[in-house]
């Protein structure tokens, strides 16, 4: 190759990068740049600046159509259930990875076995579960759900991880007389920060965004998630396309300044049932 | 107490809690699922064995045949799209990424920015982008001089699952990016070097050496991607309705699953047996796709060393 050709090579490659940027962020811009304008102003002057800066567009979001109880909702049901299945899948991934029992590869394939279950499909039975355990219409059925399902994947990183580990830390830990509890908080789980950072990642995403299992277990306004809140929210503000923006701006914006801010991890961690290493 | 029954007692402590979750919630109920295939029921009480009866009005029964068939090939639809639309321009991006070009670390953290998204976020933007009268995409169309091409792309059952089906790659672009991008990091340089000496133009490197060696990240795609085709939701819920209009032109497995078992606004039609039956046909063809692709994917890999 010439190395005119290399250089028009080069600014073809450039070239189809950035309108696939664009593509991507064109959409989110216009979005964020709607949500100051007024309803008139959106279909009007659909892709400019706002003329003025409307903030309170979000204000009456936030608090006439209770976005402000949504979030509260999908805080506290993302926080308990990524910390029940994190705290559960090191526990069981420590004896699964570290102990030497009768049955274990069983439990680990058990374990395991839930991440080719499409649980959804089995939205019946736990309708009529969480309807028997009086948990409908309630956090705790979805935070329960969460956990459970989250665990084959937690279980799957973080044995891997605890089986990396050399054989002789928990020995020499134990014949100092260290208790399995001091050995597991105290040696271990600092060791295998990394592959915790990895499992939150991997389930906060996905448990903030279902909408699914909010849309069948939820019925009470009060108790909705963010996802469900929305149809709700779409469905009374339909005309009003400013605040039907500032709403969309506002549940997006958590999700991507976490993601500017940890990107790489955002990366690794949801692709890592697909890549290796 | 003695060192054996001590240890016991911690496995039992560190194991239990995790297990009784994961039986209650996970095991339990999909074994429920498939046993509630064959009873009958009357709204959401248990009327007694029915064998395979709901299996037989499933496939026999006006209108379960048809609202079956139709729904069953829209996922197909949406499998084959996204497979040629999404993963294609997903493949041709990773293979310009990997080439370094100036900005590709920036560009990698854009193109996965939507993988992040809610699918409810994401189906509501675009659903108001796509209005027919004041959304966003007819007028940008129209100031292009392409007025013909704006039309209600939602509304028209000829171009709503599409349409469906683009909003959904726009969301998701990133992934299979991202992921053939790091297979073809993975490839060794010395190979490509070695090829490259030997006077192999880029085509033919990317035909011998990269393609063969992305086999594993290409597979876990494809199975990736049935798994999310067939598990189609919220984005056809949110944008076109429960119901998948217009006309059920998006109508998906999950939406008549989700139908059957809890009940449609328009028929008031409930049905928890062949609700059930439907999710035990879903539940085969998506586990038999996962346990095939595993295997096949195991043995590629032995190949590839």
């Amino acid at each position: 190759m010439t190395r005119s050709a290399t250089r028009g090579a080069g600014t073809l490659v450039q070239a189809i990068l950035l309108a696939n940027a664009a593509l991507v962020l064109a959409p989110m811009v216009i979005m964020g740049l709607s949500a100051f304008k007024t309803t008139r102003e959106i279909f009007q002057n659909p892709f400019g600046l706002p003329a003025v800066w409307r903030f309170e567009n979000f204000n009456r979001v936030w608090v006439e159509a209770r976005f402000g109880q949504y979030f509260q909702n999908s805080v506290i049901v993302t926080a308990v259930s990524v910390a029940i299945l994190v705290v559960l899948g090191a526990m069981a991934s420590y004896a699964l990875g570290r102990f030497r029992f009768r049955g274990n590869d069983l439990l680990y394939v058990y374990f395991l076995s839930g991440l080719m279950l499409p649980i959804r499909l089995a939205i019946i039975p736990l309708f009529i579960l969480m309807r028997d355990l009086n948990l409908l219409d309630t956090l705790w059925s979805l935070i329960l759900i969460y956990a459970a399902s989250g665990l084959p994947s937690a279980i799957f990183i973080l044995t891997g991880f605890f089986r990396t580990l050399p054989a002789d830390l928990d020995n020499a830990a134990r014949i100092d007389g260290a208790s399995e509890w001091t050995i597991f908080t105290r040696v271990m789980l600092p060791l295998v920060r990394p592959a915790l950072v990895i499992v939150t990642v991997y389930n906060v995403i996905p448990i903030w965004n279902d909408f699914f299992f909010p849309l069948v277990f939820i019925k009470s306004d009060h108790l909705k998630t963010l996802p469900l809140g929305m149809t709700t929210f779409f469905g009374q503000y339909y005309t009003d396309y400013a605040a039907l923006f500032a709403g969309l701006t506002l549940a997006a914006i958590p999700v991507v300044v976490l993601y500017v801010v940890l990107s790489q991890h955002f990366i690794r961690g949801l692709t890592a049932g697909a890549v290796k290493g | 107490m003695s060192l054996r029954t001590s240890r016991r007692l911690w496995l039992v402590f560190f194991l239990g809690p995790a297990l009784l979750l994961f039986a209650t919630f996970m095991t339990y109920p999909i074994f429920s699922a498939l046993a509630y295939s064959l009873y009958a029921w009357e709204g959401i009480g248990q009327r007694g064995f029915a064998g395979l009866a709901n299996f037989v009005r499933l496939f026999t029964t006006f209108p379960y045949p048809r609202l079956l068939a139709n729904a069953f090939s829209d996922n197909v639809v949406v499998f084959i799209l996204t497979m040629v639309i999404q993963n294609g321009t997903g493949l041709v991006l990773a293979l310009l990424l990997s080439r370094g070009p100036w900005g590709a670390r920036v560009y990698r953290i854009i193109f996965f920015l939507p993988v992040t998204l809610s699918l409810v976020i994401v189906g509501f933007l675009w659903a108001l982008f796509l209005n027919p009268v004041f959304g966003v995409v007819n007028k940008a169309l129209t100031l292009a001089g392409l007025t013909g091409l704006a039309r209600p792309w939602l509304g028209d059952p000829g171009t709503a699952l599409v349409t469906l089906t683009l909003i959904n790659a726009w969301r998701w672009l990133g992934f299979p990016t991202l992921v053939f991008l790091a297979g073809i990091n993975a490839v060794p340089d010395e190979y490509l070097e070695a090829a490259r000496i030997d006077g192999a133009d880029e085509w033919h490197v990317m035909r011998t050496i990269i393609f063969p060696l992305l086999a594993p990240a290409v597979t876990i795609i494809v199975i990736l991607t049935f798994i999310g085709s067939f598990n189609w939701f919220e984005l056809p819920y949110v944008v076109q309705g429960v119901s998948g209009g217009p006309n059920r032109a998006t109508d998906v497995l999950g939406l008549l699953f989700y139908r059957t078992a809890f009940g449609e606004v328009d028929t008031g039609l409930q049905d928890i047996g062949i609700g059930s039956a439907i999710a035990v046909l879903m539940f085969l063809v998506l586990v038999t796709v996962s346990t095939v692709g595993a295997v096949f994917l195991r043995r590629r890999e032995v190949e590839v060393g």
